[in-house]
């Protein structure tokens, strides 16, 4: 298991030195940096005051320099300073994250407590009409762009209570919160819910044609039981896998969530700086997203051994 | 002399008779959601094969005195705040949307298939460097990636293909690794090479048709999500520039402000997308079980 670990972790290092790189240069390819957006929607071009703030943000340096400075400064918590605000990097960036750490929270806590179960009820009813119209839910919520249910749930608000959701920085209580970040924890969560569903099910019909199950039939198990202590235990290994995926999967959806309803968090921070090609926040925010899924799959690796005694990383 | 009905023959020998005709009867009763998905995909594709003849109205003539005219009327799905048709916006939106999704699953499946075959076929150094390769690319979500693709490779309708496809490129190549990998070691690989074939030829005439089947179930999952990818592109700015008609821009262009005013802008490029992805994935799901029966979801 510790040689396992060992080539693991060494593995993710690898992994994330690597996405720094690439991200890195894949920053810098392009011709144009945020002095040719300041000074051309300024309409006029004084070079030498250019060429002076390139070198105050360090970008007349060689490209490997600007790196080993970046990663260096990673290495001691500086992430340098974001080009718009003039601020430290780590100070635009931090406080911007628990809003979102909650968004994802309850969007992941809504989509295994309705994908698990609906995916169970749609497997033991296969080829039931309730199989059918939650297969067609399923795939219907794999299909809606999340910030299209987005406008919809602003679109139902307005119609039917007349106002919009706003998301304060500073709810009056714990509950406002959580009541006014679960609407848009639904909008995302329906998505990554229909994925669950469907892993669940396919790996709920796998275990349900296995021969214990017949087993615990023949010795006058309830159907509950079958269903839910034989089967389910054994098809939940497959749809932990999925929480890895989910991770990837939810950042997406709270990218464009975020954005539609103007939620003040990492995710719509990272689009404004991508617009604004403000590098060292998007280089941070993006190695930041590179170590949570990369870590998160980790865990689903680990969790493997715990959940399933059979699997071993020994050999 | 005995008369032979050699229809009947076959049908007796469990032959397949039907003809084409009959082939979509049998899939249509067999797969009812991939039939429902397979007129989506058509209706899809002819809209934006034929823009032209199917939208009366120009997708980029604005017309100041119709400014958010409601649907209903002359302009049937209303119009948008420049006075722009709605529907010829959609209908003219299906090309872009047809454009993106197939240019970017075409591209992301033949890099990853190269990748995929060079790497599970010759092995050694070659398939670690690619794997390492394709771990970090895999360690961003696919939006994410291509946000920052887009971003800068700039904007234009090549920019986003690629900004799309090559995020694709890592799932493609997984599969066909892992395929060609069992491949390699099959007796029909061995027959060849004791007849004297050189690797390249064996990997490209023995082991790539191979893998057409699961490559098919996958490019029509990726079809889907390249869609979608794309109307999110749009949507957040970075995608198919102006004064192309992008359903994901239409509704970034009306957000948040027409939810109250216009909803109309809201919901028809949204129903447009749904729609099209929705069929994607139901026909998607029956070429799986057709191709891959052993792995039904």
């Amino acid at each position: 298991m510790s040689a396992y670990l060992v080539r693991r972790l060494f593995l993710m290092a690898v992994t994330l030195v690597g996405m720094s790189m690439l991200i890195f240069v894949m920053l810098r390819l392009v011709p144009g940096n945020i002095t040719d957006i300041i000074f051309d929607s300024a309409g006029f071009v004084n070079p030498a005051q250019k060429k002076k703030i390139e070198r105050q943000l360090g970008l007349d340096q060689p490209i490997i320099t600007q790196y080993v400075r970046w990663i260096g400064g990673l290495a001691h918590g500086d992430l340098g300073y974001a080009y718009v605000s003039e601020k430290p990097a780590i100070d635009e960036i931090l406080p911007r994250i628990p809003v979102t750490a909650k968004l994802a929270g309850l969007a992941l806590a809504f989509s295994v407590l309705f994908g698990v179960p609906l995916g169970v009820m749609s497997a033991v009813r296969q080829n039931t009409t309730l199989d059918y119209v939650l297969r067609i839910l399923s795939l219907s919520g794999l299909s809606l762009p999340s910030f299209w249910l987005g406008l919809l749930i602003l679109m139902a608000f307005v119609h039917f209570l007349g106002w919009i959701p706003i998301y304060k920085a500073t709810p009056e209580s714990p509950w406002k919160e959580l009541a006014l970040l679960s609407i848009p924890a639904a909008a995302v969560g329906f998505r990554s819910s229909a994925l669950v569903m469907r892993l669940t099910r396919s790996s709920m019909l796998e275990v349900l044609r296995q021969d214990y199950i017949r087993t615990a039939r023949a010795k006058g198990a309830s159907e509950t039981s079958v269903n839910y202590e034989h089967a389910l235990r054994n098809a939940v290994l497959p749809v932990v896998t999925i929480i890895g995926i989910e991770a990837a999967f939810l950042i997406g959806g709270l990218i464009v969530t975020e954005t539609v309803f103007n939620i003040p968090g990492v995710a719509r921070f990272l689009v404004e700086a991508i617009r604004w090609r403000d590098y060292p926040i998007v280089q941070n925010l993006v190695m930041f997203i590179a170590i949570i899924v990369v870590f998160v799959n980790f865990l689903v690796d680990l969790m493997y051994v715990v959940l399933d005694p059979r699997i071993k990383y020994d050999s | 002399m005995a008369v032979i009905d050699h229809d009947a023959e076959l049908a007796r020998a469990g032959a397949n008779v039907r003809g084409w005709m009959g082939g979509i009867f049998f899939f249509v009763r067999r797969y009812p959601l991939g039939a429902v998905g397979a007129v989506l995909m058509t209706i899809f594709v002819a809209t934006a094969l034929f823009a032209d003849q199917i939208s009366a109205f120009d997708p980029f003539t604005t017309n100041a005195r119709i400014s958010l005219a409601p649907p209903g009327g002359e302009h049937l799905l209303g119009a948008d705040f420049m006075g722009r048709d709605v529907f010829a916006r959609i209908v003219y939106g299906a090309r872009i949307s047809l454009a993106v999704g197939v240019g970017a699953t075409a591209v992301g499946c033949i890099i990853g298939v190269l990748i995929g075959l060079m790497s599970g076929f010759f092995g050694g150094w070659c398939d670690l460097i690619v794997q390492r390769l394709m771990d970090i690319m895999q360690s961003l979500p696919l939006l994410v990636m291509a946000l920052v693709m887009a971003a800068s490779l700039g904007p234009s309708l090549t920019n986003t293909i690629i900004a799309i496809a090559i995020p694709l490129v890592p799932n493609v190549a997984r599969i066909i690794r892992s395929n060609t990998l069992s491949l390699r070691e099959m007796p029909f690989v061995e027959a060849a090479r004791a007849i004297g074939m050189s690797e390249t030829r064996i990997a490209i005439v023995h082991v790539l048709p191979n893998t057409l089947a699961p490559l098919i179930v996958l490019a029509t999952a990726q079809l889907g999500s390249a869609i979608l990818v794309e109307s999110a592109l749009a949507f957040l700015g970075l995608g198919v520039p102006e004064p192309h008609p992008s359903w994901g821009r239409m509704l970034s262009e009306s957000a948040a402000e027409y939810v109250r005013t216009a909803p109309w802008l809201v919901i028809f490029p949204g129903v447009a997308i749904s729609a099209v992805v929705f069929g994607t994935n139901l026909f998607g799901d029956a070429i799986r079980d057709i191709l891959d029966p052993r792995q039904r979801l």
